[in-house]
């Protein structure tokens, strides 16, 4: 979009706010309390609602019975008898019911919905619903599973003459990991509210307003009008709020609808954890042939994802997965296979990441044992084999530009002192055995990621987003659906829509999200919302400025050409002409509303065969290098973090601070998944379901980060900025393990890296 | 169902009564009973922090200490002096921290910054110049799932004086070149 002349100028950049970092515009309403989540909001004679789940992971319901004993008056009871319209949750495929009737899958299947005013007696309510399921056999492992949602194969070059080839070496792994629990500390809320057409709106804390939309007219039979969703103040979400809360939408309003009251349900955290979705477990086989130098040669890849009971966005979760399951190397020969299977769990989904964190762990953990087997520095291999401007990945897709694996994995390395700190590592474990042996051993480790912005392969170009801007008396309102969860969206998005309009950020608001009101700019999920929606919002913004332009020109006779703004002022030939407040005042008045809506196009040259699994599956790729330092203490087996460096490239970074936020946020999150996070469970029913008992990282976890950015802009990206959200959740878990093994002469290949698994790894022989 | 009781509470410096059952929490009260919705519910169970509130004897100066209001009955909480986020900046202005919290991009999803803030707010309050591991340890009980707690650190000690807020060199705001362009001298941004 910039390939034409920029259609203002900027005489003066001290006013520019893009690279700058602006105070947050939601700051003073979240440090005063202020700011109001969907439970702080109050709604007349508004029920409280809860869910009656199987509590058989596997079985067909006999019979639902409400205890005739039971005093169920002012008591609302749905099950799906009740729904008047498809009892599904709409996402990819239509095999997930709203309320189950027949067949249960996973042990926390909704099956029955209470409402009462009363949260005691509804709690009692609860211990008063007999269901009764005839269990059927659960398939609980993944790897017993017979039934595939959906597979991949990506293919390049031939990899059956390198691994014939005896001039290669062969070095083969096997890795796991786990589920990881998103655990956004609001609990997923929502409140339905009926209306007097029959329609209902939807007030809750999720990250896809337009999924419960579209879904909720199926659900209930009705139509575009008569649906409302309004996004509020939204207490995180990291993918956990992208698709479940249509399931919990579709709850409340099956019960707002039949009590005629707002229904708010709101899902006690153990609740939360057990039903809501979660990061795929996956297990992850690496066969690859290398030079003994290291250079790459053929990788033969196969993963296999855990879909849990339905498959809901498990297609483009084990998509994304496949795609980045070679890594950000070059490997001119390649098959990757990636089948994400059905087993009776509650479903998996969307988590910061998306797949990458799964299959980059793989990879990354993989390297790490090339370059043992090999006896290299993994560090040389990696620089062997990084991708490059020119290099073609797997799927055929040649990378044209800013691509910045070396520099990301260089700047990590100077930074962190790794040659220094490796060499001390390897000189501690060469002390002969005997000698007065250190209680702690210290290891560095790194990686390096990469993650593909926006939607994959041809997901953009049938989504169409859609976002814009009106002008207003005092500036201009951004329209988009795309939901701030905490990121800093409404913040970016007005930088965006500042700059191109030449006013201050003051002059800028964003609407509320609510789908009746503002344009379809897609889901707030894929890393997409400052490159794809952001850019659209710029270049709306570009318009609405060239209206004004000519506007201007008109009522000032100066030629349009000649007129730009600046800090708020419109000018021509040096000369300020009316500040941008008087001139939208009297352009709404004397021509009436200007909405510029514009759509998002898939820059020319990014073409996908989604039957081929060929093209360009992202327009570009954000990289990521991390450096972890740790120790390991051999007596108690605990692993200390001492000191991280991370290095991001992804294009231009819009606002600096909340670009840091996502990056340390995002690494302690996967700090977790490396170290802490695990979910255990026992016939299908999930144990640790609390904040006691699966633990995140809390500020005693939290090692010194250095936070390094990168900038090499996209030229298709608004300033050149690409995606950022999910990059930080792939590298530090891989660089977790890597300095495991530089401490203790072990690679671990599963996660989390707990004590037990350093134990075992330290007493196998 | 259980009776109804009295229950009065000192919160903010005004003095409240409302009748509830017996079990009711501290912090149902505040949230569902004084409308005093800026302590978050996490967990309900003591785990995350969220609903932490500063209480002291009522005879007692200074704001006190932070507790749980998830797992405080209201009933229990009748004898203290209360301070909940709304309660924490004066009529004079944002609180310190407040300040520094809004000004070091310390918040993200802001769910738990109210608990997290106040929490700070006690540290400052019984020592003033709080070194990394006092931060550390005095927000342990603090979950955050957003920020990786390295710009709450760093909101803290500027709230103390001990620093500026960190804010990156600004760089220029040129437009990426033609998307043929193979080599770009990458760009670093200084922490
Ligand atoms: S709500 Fe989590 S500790 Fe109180
Ligand atoms: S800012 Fe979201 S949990 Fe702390």
């Amino acid at each position: 979009m910039f390939d034409k002349p920029p259609t203002m100028k900027h005489a003066d950049n001290s006013k520019s706010t893009v690279g700058h970092s602006p105070p947050r515009k939601d700051g003073p309403d979240k440090v005063t309390g202020r700011a109001r989540y969907l439970d702080d909001l109050a709604f007349p004679g508004q029920l409280w609602g809860r869910t009656v789940r199987s509590q058989v992971p596997h079985g067909r319901i006999r019979s639902i019975e409400f205890d005739p004993r039971f005093d169920w008056s002012g008591i609302v009871r749905v099950t799906a008898a009740d729904i008047p319209g498809d009892n599904i949750v709409q996402l990819i495929e239509d095999d997930q019911p709203m309320l189950a009737h027949d067949m249960v899958k996973h042990r926390e299947e909704p099956i029955a919905l209470l409402a009462c005013a009363d949260r005691e007696r509804l709690e009692e309510a609860l211990l008063h619903v007999d269901v009764k399921i005839d269990p059927l056999p659960p398939v609980l492992d993944l790897l017993l599973s017979t039934h595939v949602f959906k597979s991949y194969r990506i293919e390049a070059g031939d990899i059956k003459p390198a691994f014939a080839d005896s001039s290669l070496r062969v070095v083969e792994g096997i890795y796991r990991v786990g589920h990881q629990e998103q655990m956004y500390i609001e609990p997923n809320a929502i409140c339905a509210v009926p209306r007097e057409d029959f329609g209902v709106t939807i007030y809750g804390s999720m990250q896809c307003p337009f999924y419960i939309h579209r879904g909720l007219q199926r659900l209930l039979k009705i139509n575009d009008s008569q649906i409302a969703v309004i996004q509020v103040v939204t207490g995180g979400g990291f993918g956990g709020k992208e698709d479940y809360p249509t399931v919990l939408a579709g709850h409340a309003a099956l019960l707002a609808r039949k009590a005629g009251k707002p229904v708010k349900m709101i899902y006690k955290r153990e609740e939360d954890v057990a039903a809501t979705t979660k990061r795929h477990p996956a297990v992850l086989r690496y066969r690859t042939a290398v030079k003994p130098d290291g250079e790459f040669v053929a990788c033969e890849i196969d993963v296999v994802m855990d879909g849990g009971a339905y498959v809901t966005l498990s297609p483009v979760v084990a998509s994304r997965g496949v795609l980045h399951a070679s890594g950000a190397y070059r490997w001119p020969h390649a098959r990757i296979d990636c089948r994400v299977v059905q087993t009776h769990t509650p479903p998996n989904g969307a988590f910061r990441g998306f797949g990458v964190p799964q299959t980059l762990f793989g990879c990354e953990a993989h390297v790490e044992k090339i370059a043992l087997e090999l006896g290299l520095d993994p560090l040389l291999v990696r620089r062997k084999n990084a991708l490059v401007v020119g290099d073609v990945m797997p799927t055929g897709q040649r990378l044209t530009e800013s691509v910045s694996a070396l520099p990301v994995l260089e700047a990590v390395a100077a930074r962190s002192g790794y040659a220094a700190k490796r060499e001390a590592a390897m000189e501690a474990a060469r002390l002969p055995a005997g000698s007065a042996r250190a209680r702690k051993r210290r290891g560095i480790g790194l990686s390096l990621a990469l993650h593909g912005a926006g939607f994959t392969g041809s997901g953009e170009a049938h989504l169409k987003s859609r976002a814009g801007l009106e002008l207003t008396a005092s500036g201009a309102r951004v329209l988009s659906a795309s939901t701030d969860i905490g990121q800093g969206t409404i913040t970016v998005f007005s930088q965006l829509a500042a700059e191109a309009l030449g006013v201050p950020l003051s002059m800028i608001e964003v609407a509320v999200n609510d789908t009746s009101r503002v344009p379809d700019s897609g889901p707030t999920v894929a890393s997409r919302t400052t490159m794809v929606v952001g850019g659209t919002i710029a270049r709306a913004a570009e318009a609405m400025a060239r209206v004004l332009q000519g506007y201007v020109a008109q009522t000032h006779a100066v030629p349009a050409g000649e007129v730009c703004c600046v800090g708020g002022i419109f000018a021509a030939r040096g000369r300020s002409l009316a500040p941008f407040e008087s001139i939208a005042r009297r352009y709404l008045d004397e021509r009436g509303p200007l909405v510029c809506i514009e759509q998002y196009e898939l820059p020319p040259g990014v073409q996908w065969d989604d039957a081929a699994y060929r093209g360009s599956a992202y327009p570009c790729y954000a990289w990521a290098a991390t450096a972890v330092e740790l120790e390991v203490d051999l007596d108690t087996y605990e692993i200390k973090l001492l000191d991280l460096v991370t290095a991001s490239e992804f294009g231009k970074a819009i606002h600096p601070v909340l670009a840091e936020g996502q990056i340390e946020g995002g690494t302690v999150q996967a700090l977790g998944y490396a170290l802490l996070e695990e979910h255990i469970y026992v016939d299908g029913r999930l144990l640790n379901t609390r904040m006691q008992n699966y633990i995140i990282p809390t500020a005693l976890d939290v090692p010194p980060m250095t936070t390094l950015i990168l900038e090499n802009p996209y030229s298709r990206g608004p300033h050149g900025a690409k995606g950022l959200g999910e990059l930080p959740m792939d590298g530090p878990a891989p660089a977790v393990a890597a300095a495991v093994l530089s401490a203790i002469g072990k690679l671990i290949p599963d996660l989390p890296i707990s004590p037990e698994r350093v134990m075992k790894a330290l007493h196998a022989a | 169902m259980s009776d109804s009781v009295l229950i009065r509470l000192f919160v903010n410096g005004e003095e409240h009564a409302l009748a509830a059952p017996p079990q009711r929490t501290l912090l149902e009260a505040l949230r569902y009973d004084l409308q005093l919705t800026g302590s978050k519910q996490g967990c309900d169970k003591g785990d995350c922090g969220a609903c932490t509130v500063l209480v002291r004897e009522r005879s007692a100066t200074g704001r006190g200490e932070p507790i749980l209001a998830c797992i405080t009955l209201a009933q229990d909480a009748q004898d203290l002096a209360i301070i909940t986020i709304e309660g924490l900046a004066t009529p004079a202005g944002l609180d310190p921290i407040q300040q520094a919290f809004a000004d070091c991009g310390a918040l993200q999803c802001g769910f738990c910054q109210p608990g997290m803030m106040l929490s700070a707010r006690a540290l400052l309050d019984r020592c003033e110049r709080p070194s990394l591991p006092q931060i550390q340890d005095a927000l342990s009980g603090n979950l955050c799932r957003c920020t990786g707690y390295t710009k709450i650190y760093e909101a803290i000690q500027v709230a103390a004086g001990l620093r500026e807020p960190s804010s990156r060199a600004p760089v220029s705001s040129e437009k990426a070149l033609p998307s043929d362009q193979v080599a770009y001298a990458v760009k670093e941004l200084l922490p």
